[in-house]
């Protein structure tokens, strides 16, 4: 029954068919023998980019050491969870998932959001830090295929003195959002990664900051880590080693109280820094984390600038500090000192009369005690004998008007002027341009256009007391430097160092405060008081009213240098208290202990109790005034975790610079 | 019951045991790959796989004990048994509401579209024996044909299950080729269904032709729909010429290829095997389907014929499309690679197949004794 040409077109059908399949099979078999082939090796390279993955081992911070070796910054092991809100699904799930491990309050959890809302999505956001061993364990088993968040252990910077060194070592935060797509590193959006932002640390930041490693790890699609291929080992930063001297660093910025000042103690020889105290300061281990808005607040609105580093970029007239140098130009133009002026209180110039600190006069002054007294009518005399010119040349020998090589930012230049300065300042019409004879009266005694920063006031006592150009160093990266001589003849540096060892010590004396508890060391200094405000005519006739009663930021800058010992010079010291009254009442004390703690430590520390009890009552009472004032703008908002201190000194309303020297009180 | 009474020992032995060989050397491999694809363990699929198939290669060689003409009475009733599942799938599904594809029996899931990939064939096969020669692509004789072949097509779309109702609509197209249908009308059908295309894109959603554009090209999505497509060419391009060793394979067992023991089981094996496991697999299905085309052509009724080449080609079809896919020259449909993909219906199906074209073989094995 089978129709044999039926068979025949099957058959041919079939055979078609069966070519068909052949074709099909060969096209397979070429395709594959393509891909696994001739395009193999991409296929390969894709596959292992799929599975292998390079990590970054953030390089350990570089440690800041003081001139012995002590620690000033280090690191502290941190475990921290964060998440990177671009590699987060569903924040809402994300953050149920992690409330199920760490227990986050409404306040974080809106803190997260607002961070994740507001930030760049490649920036990380922390989630929870200092999270103790037990927590970041059940972080790293629970939430590990969670993605985008991450649990990182890192080393977070920790600054044991705290706010001591803040203004000079600065801080670590977090990489800003331009830095990164500068730099296109990925070490600054790794979770945790923290860069120098101040001071030091910001200074020498590539130093600290040392090479990141990198381990090639085998993960699976869903980024759970299979095993480790191997370890490239990042290299820790740099240690970095300070002229500071730690102890002593402590001792002042205790000492200070809760003054808004600065110390500086140098060594005269070396020009090492071993002291650099701004007070009041940050914590800059809050800074390293995040800021509270509220805290940023507060220390912005504190009257006592705690963000600025008044040793470096405070302002000052130096008052009577300058006399030294109207002393040593006085003699270079060959002045004898030996010359009398008399003085009656008060000094005429046209019709004006310009004021001594001593309102019934010191009588017949000469250069020997000149300085002891702080006769204003004295310098003014001898002011006008060689000029301005000359006064502002020496000034600048001595190191004033210039910025030192240090790693500080913001470093204030100030103003040492002379005719060509003002000329530039002023001109060029010469009503204004040119200079006038009141005002050399004026910059002779430290006042008028003259401001200088309590650095420089230290390198000028250390180039007095060594004779040499010394210049400040904080980094002690070699031996110490030799300096080139100042050029001052001998006999004018004895003569003035003398005068300032009577400063001190002479019954006479403006300074008998600083006189040293030592037996057998002697301090020598000299006195300064700034005035700060203009006194208007009217207060003039009625009398000057007396410091203590004005309102604090009315009340005159209190300053005081120094050098120890008094036969041998070894270190300078310059103190400044903003709106602190009197040099020789208020300043010379504390650098008479500052000082002291360099000879006898246990001496030194047994004055600071009362006066830390008393800071203590006084901070209470600032701080209590200045929470009644913030409760209206409180705000749970944090600052971001990249923050920069970004301040401008701030500007001292200074007397006319050729007005008259009203009366004073005595310094 | 010839079955039992007839000479059944004798009959055993005709069965074509080399090919039995071949399916099993398939079947074993897809052990090896389904082990590997565990991370080197029996559980949860090889061994379970491994008695799934002993089972089913014992049914298989009973039923390519059944003299092939009962399977020309058996046609009707199993066609229109398997259209009436369909049917009461598709009401079953209207009722529970959401898509359904099986039945639930009791004892085992029952999935009426999976066996009317073979019983389509075998209706047709049926349908066409009793076709003069010459009158077969005769409007009277074609419109039947085609309303045999539309109706579980349209059904099994209804579902929706694209890959089965393509699979269906294969074998049927087939049977009708190899029945001797003229040429130009598949022609002018292929023709139509091209001019087609442009008004069919038209109609198409917004996520069809995402996915049509997809399959085009895949890199344009590699986290979405395009992740499948390009992980299996990652897994098979990086495999090589010889593979990266077994239980070596890093796209699978590190999750980057999805479904790597079912759909993509051929990714994971060339994985590790390379182009020479590939090749090996790739041969020994072409052994198999050049042997269905042998059996085919030498069978005795045109009725075995269109059944077991039929049948053959329905195999063809699961090889193909699945193949195609993994290598990215087919969309994403969800196929499974015959006796080596994890799965029991689809197993079932084609050990059903290989059993009937096994007893036509048999059948028409010249007797020696």
């Amino acid at each position: 029954m089978d129709d044999p040409v039926r068979r025949m077109a099957f058959s041919r059908r079939a055979l078609l068919l069966g070519a068909g399949m052949a074709g099909t099979g060969a096209l397979l078999a070429g395709r594959m023998a393509w891909l696994a082939v001739f395009e193999g090796e991409t296929y390969q390279l894709r596959a292992q980019a799929n599975r292998v993955q390079d990590r970054l081992i953030p390089p350990r911070r570089g440690w800041i050491v003081d001139r012995q070796g002590k620690p000033i910054a280090m690191n502290r092991p941190d475990y921290r969870l964060e998440l990177r809100p671009a590699e987060v699904e569903d924040l809402d799930a994300t953050l149920v998932a992690i409330r199920a491990v760490l227990d986050i309050d409404l306040a974080e959890d809106a803190r997260i959001r607002d961070d994740c809302a507001t930030q760049p999505s490649f920036m990380p956001v922390v989630v929870r830090q200092n999270l103790s061993w037990r927590e970041f364990s059940a972080c790293n088993v629970r939430l590990a295929t969670l993605p985008g968040v991450t649990p990182v252990q890192s080393f977070s910077r920790f600054y044991p003195e705290a706010d001591h060194f803040a203004h000079i070592v600065g801080y670590v935060g977090a990489p800003t959002p331009e830095q990164y797509r500068e730099e296109k590193n990925p070490l600054l959006i790794y979770p945790g990664f923290r860069i120098g932002k101040d001071g030091i640390e910001r200074f020498a930041d590539k130093q600290l900051r040392g090479t990141a490693g990198s381990s090639r790890v085998e993960i699976t699609a869903r980024g759970e880590l299979v095993r480790e291929l191997g370890t490239n080992a990042d290299t820790p930063g740099d240690t970095l080693k300070l002229t500071i001297d730690r102890d002593l660093q402590d001792y002042a910025a205790r000492r200070l109280g809760d003054n808004s000042a600065s110390v500086i103690v140098m060594d005269v020889i070396t020009g090492d820094v071993l002291c650099m105290v701004s007070m009041p300061a940050y914590d800059p281990n809050i800074f390293s984390r995040r800021v509270p808005a509220k805290l940023w607040n507060a220390l912005q609105k504190d009257d006592h600038t705690p963000l600025l580093n008044k040793s470096a970029m405070g302002l000052y007239p130096p008052g009577s500090t300058f006399k030294m140098v109207t002393t040593l130009a006085a003699l270079e133009a060959g002045i004898d000192p030996a010359d009398t002026v008399g003085c009656s209180g008060a000094y005429r110039l046209g019709n004006n009369t310009w004021h001594c600190h001593a309102r019934r006069g010191h009588g017949g002054v000469n250069m020997h005690r000149a300085l002891p007294l702080s006769c204003d009518t004295y310098f003014y005399v001898m002011g006008r004998k060689v000029g301005i010119d000359a006064i502002a040349a020496m000034a600048r020998r001595l190191g004033l008007g210039q910025e030192y090589p240090l790693p500080l930012p913001g470093q204030a230049k100030g103003i040492v002027p002379d005719k060509a300065w003002k000329q530039r300042r002023y001109g060029p019409d010469p009503k204004k341009g040119d200079w006038r004879e009141g005002e050399t009266l004026n910059a002779s005694i430290g006042q008028g256009y003259i401001i200088t920063n309590p650095l420089q006031l230290a390198v000028m006592t250390a180039r007095l007391a060594s004779g040499r150009e010394v210049m400040p160093r904080l980094i002690a990266d070699g031996p110490a430097p030799q300096f080139p001589s100042l050029g001052v003849p001998e006999a004018h540096l004895a003569l003035v160092r003398q005068g300032m060892v009577d400063v001190v010590n002479a019954g006479y004396g403006t300074a008998r405060a600083a006189r040293s508890p030592i037996g057998d060391v002697l301090f020598a200094g000299k006195t300064g008081t700034a005035q700060v405000r203009r006194i208007s005519a009217a207060e003039r006739k009625r009398g000057v009213i007396r410091n203590e009663a004005l309102p604090w930021k009315q009340r005159d800058h209190a300053l005081f240098v120094a050098f120890a010992p008094a036969d041998a010079p070894r270190y300078a010291c310059s103190v400044i208290i903003e709106h602190g009254i009197a040099g020789g009442r208020y300043a010379a004390p504390i650098a008479r202990d500052v000082l002291s703690f360099l000879f006898e430590p246990e001496r030194a520390l047994a004055v600071l109790p009362p006066i830390e009890a008393e800071a203590a009552r006084l901070r209470a009472l600032r701080q209590q005034n200045e929470a009644a004032a913030s409760i209206a703008s409180e705000t749970r908002q944090m600052m971001p975790s990249w923050l920069k201190i970004d301040i401008k000194p701030p500007v001292f309303e200074i007397a006319d610079a050729d007005a008259p020297q009203p009366p004073r009180e005595p310094e | 019951m010839d079955l039992l009474n007839g000479p059944w020992r004798r009959e055993l032995a005709r069965l074509p045991w080399g090919m039995v060989l071949i399916i099993c050397a398939i079947a074993g491999f897809g052990l090896v790959v389904l082990y590997s694809a565990a991370g080197g363990s029996l559980d949860p699929w090889a061994l379970k796989q491994g008695v799934r198939f002993a089972i089913l290669l014992i049914g298989a060689l009973a039923l390519a004990l059944v003299p092939p003409e009962r399977w020309l009475g058996w046609a009707w009733p199993i066609y229109i048994t398997l259209l009436v599942a369909l049917v009461g799938v598709e009401v079953a599904g209207a009722v529970r509401g959401g898509s359904q594809r099986w039945l639930n029996l009791g004892i085992m899931q029952f999935q009426p579209s999976e066996m009317m990939k073979l019983a389509i064939v075998l209706v047709l096969a049926r349908y066409y024996q009793y076709v003069p020669k010459g009158y077969e692509s005769r409007p009277d004789v074609l419109i039947p044909a085609l309303a045999l072949i539309a109706m579980p097509v349209g059904l099994v779309m209804l579902q929706p299950d694209l890959g089965t109702a393509l699979s269906i609509l294969f074998g049927g197209v087939v049977v009708l080729f190899l029945a001797g249908v003229r040429l130009w009308l598949f022609g002018t059908a292929a023709a139509a269904v091209a001019a087609m295309l442009p008004v069919a894109w038209s109609m198409l959603h917004d996520y069809q032709r995402k996915r049509v554009l997809i399959f085009l090209d895949p890199e344009s999505d590699p986290r979405g729909a395009g992740y499948h497509i390009t992980q299996s060419k990652i897994a098979i391009g990086s495999g090589g010429l010889s593979g990266k060793g077994f239980l070596n394979g890093t796209q699978s067992h590190l999750d980057y290829l999805p479904e790597l023991h079912t759909d993509f089981a051929f990714a994971t094996m060339a994985e590790e095997w390379g182009l020479m496991g590939g090749l090996f697999v790739i041969i020994l299905y072409g052994l198999v389907l050049a042997w269905g085309i042998r059996t085919a052509i030498s069978a005795r009724s045109q009725f075995q014929r269109l059944l077991s080449l039929g049948l053959t080609a329905t195999l063809f079809f699961y090889l193909a499309i699945n193949m195609m896919m993994v290598m990215g020259l087919a969309p994403v449909v969800g196929i499974p690679l015959p006796l080596i993909s994890w799965g029991g219906s689809a197993m079932m199906t084609v050990m059903i197949l290989l059993g009937v074209v096994m007893g036509i073989a048999r059948a028409n094995r010249p007797r020696f004794d």
